[in-house]
């Protein structure tokens, strides 16, 4: 059986993923580390992955990430284990004037 | 026939205006919209001008975006232009400068915060970090000033590819001899009246500094209080702001073409950021800073905005363009080097950065 997860794009990253609002990750297991699922899901677009995190991995700042409708900064970040079959949002936090 | 080209970095886009003989003005934009642009390079070296701008947005971090048709489309190099090697452990915040090189058409320096100078050996599509300045022992006590730690100015010297200068706030001004492998604290005569002693080796909150372009050893510095011109490459330092209705401001603008012509945007002081007396003005001098003359027709009065330090600059027409962006959105041209101006822009968001040059 092949395990993985979903992952949901926010409208202005999607051209990057040409055109793509969803993707479908698979992932060894049936967990992996939520850092480990977004490396996979950007090897090959990178350009969202540093959107999305900067150089040193980390989550910008203004940046939230929501597995199954929970935010990860409150639940270990990207050392959460993450089970096959979740769901991941990523959405710009309310920021800016 | 030559177009004039005027790059307009806002707090949320980028503008382009464009003019066949300065006086009308079309405007193109917003390109990025809701993302700031603090920093263009107008790469002209080439018959194929390049434009070069560095893009932040507050969500998505920032990048460095290019265009080799004028902004018709705009490409972004699929790893990401300018990122820290993993051993650091930093990362880039902002793109602060984008300059072109003056020896080499494929190299392009860019500067960042926090304070890194990066170097582009195939015009600015992938940067390099210049480890001298990054490994100097002074980096961890050099500061940030509102504005971020970041350095500001990049200067290659036009006579010698193995020298350059680059300034920060608050770090003050450091220079190279040997290609960017080591950097030493250039400031003797700039004051720092923030600091217990006001004579420090480094710390200084230089704003901008600009080459003069007839005699590149000769500098300008816009301080944070303090204006100087060093004829020595930045050895020594001392003060022109004899003249000046005040010695405050941000930025600082070498005529493109003569030397000792130089324009500065004055603003009353470090607690009143607003023009002196109420009046934006230019302040002009044709002999290196020895005298001044206000620039103001076409300006307004009472204005009560500021111009930051990235927001001006000229274009090498004769007689020169001068241009710069205000806080609060507008943008005033010159094309008789500031004996007058007229408004070419209104409405946009805080102007970060301005940059002009002739095409075609």
């Amino acid at each position: 059986m092949s395990h993985g997860v979903q992952i949901i794009l926010p409208a202005v990253l999607r051209e990057l993923a040409d055109g793509a609002g969803e993707l479908v990750v698979p992932i060894d297991g049936e967990a992996a580390l939520l850092r480990t699922i977004l490396d996979t899901a950007f090897v090959t677009r990178p350009l969202i992955g540093g959107r999305i995190r900067d150089e040193t991995g980390g989550l910008r700042r203004h940046v939230n990430v929501f597995v199954d409708g929970q935010d990860v900064r409150r639940r270990g970040g990207l050392d959460l284990m993450v089970r096959s079959g979740a769901v991941i949002h990523i959405l710009p936090s309310i920021a800016g004037g | 026939m030559t177009q004039t080209l005027v790059a307009i970095g806002t707090r949320k886009g980028l503008w382009l205006a464009r003019s066949n003989d300065r006086n009308t003005w079309s405007l193109d934009g917003p390109h990025f919209l809701m993302r700031e642009v603090p920093s263009i390079g107008i790469d002209t070296r080439r018959e194929k001008p390049r434009l070069l701008v560095g893009v932040r947005s507050e969500h998505w971090g920032p990048t460095i975006m290019r265009s080799d048709d004028l902004g018709q489309s705009w490409d972004e190099t699929p790893e990401g232009a300018i990122h820290f090697p993993d051993d650091t452990g930093a990362a880039v915040e902002r793109v602060w400068q984008i300059t072109p090189d003056v020896h080499d058409d494929d190299v392009v320096w860019a500067s960042t915060e926090p304070q890194a100078l990066w170097r582009s050996a195939d015009r600015g599509e992938t940067f390099s970090l210049l480890r001298g300045l990054w490994d100097h022992p002074h980096r961890p006590e050099w500061g940030a000033g509102f504005g971020g730690a970041a350095i500001h100015t990049i200067l290659p010297d036009p006579t010698d590819p193995a020298e350059m200068l680059v300034a920060m706030s608050t770090g003050g001004v450091y220079r190279t001899v040997d290609r960017g492998d080591s950097w030493s604290a250039s400031n003797k005569g700039i004051k720092a009246p923030y600091q217990p002693d006001p004579w420090p080796e480094f710390g200084q909150c230089v704003h901008k500094v600009a080459r003069d372009s007839a005699r590149p050893a000769r500098l300008y510095a816009q301080n944070h209080h303090g204006v100087y011109r060093s004829d020595d490459n930045g050895g020594t330092w001392t003060s022109i702001a004899d003249g000046l209705p005040t010695d405050f401001g941000f930025t600082v603008v070498a005529h493109p073409t003569r030397g000792d012509t130089l324009w500065l945007i004055p603003v009353t002081a470090d607690s009143e950021r607003v023009p002196p007396a109420g009046q934006l003005q230019v302040q002009r001098s044709s002999d290196a800073g020895a005298s001044w003359v206000t620039c103001s027709a076409g300006l307004p009065a009472p204005s009560y905005t500021c111009v930051l330090r990235d927001a001006a600059a000229a274009d090498t027409n004769e007689p020169a363009g001068i241009y710069f962006g205000t806080r609060n959105g507008e943008v005033y041209a010159s094309g008789d080097e500031g004996e007058s101006f007229a408004r070419i822009a209104e409405q946009l968001p805080d102007v970060l950065c301005v940059r002009a040059a002739v095409i075609g």
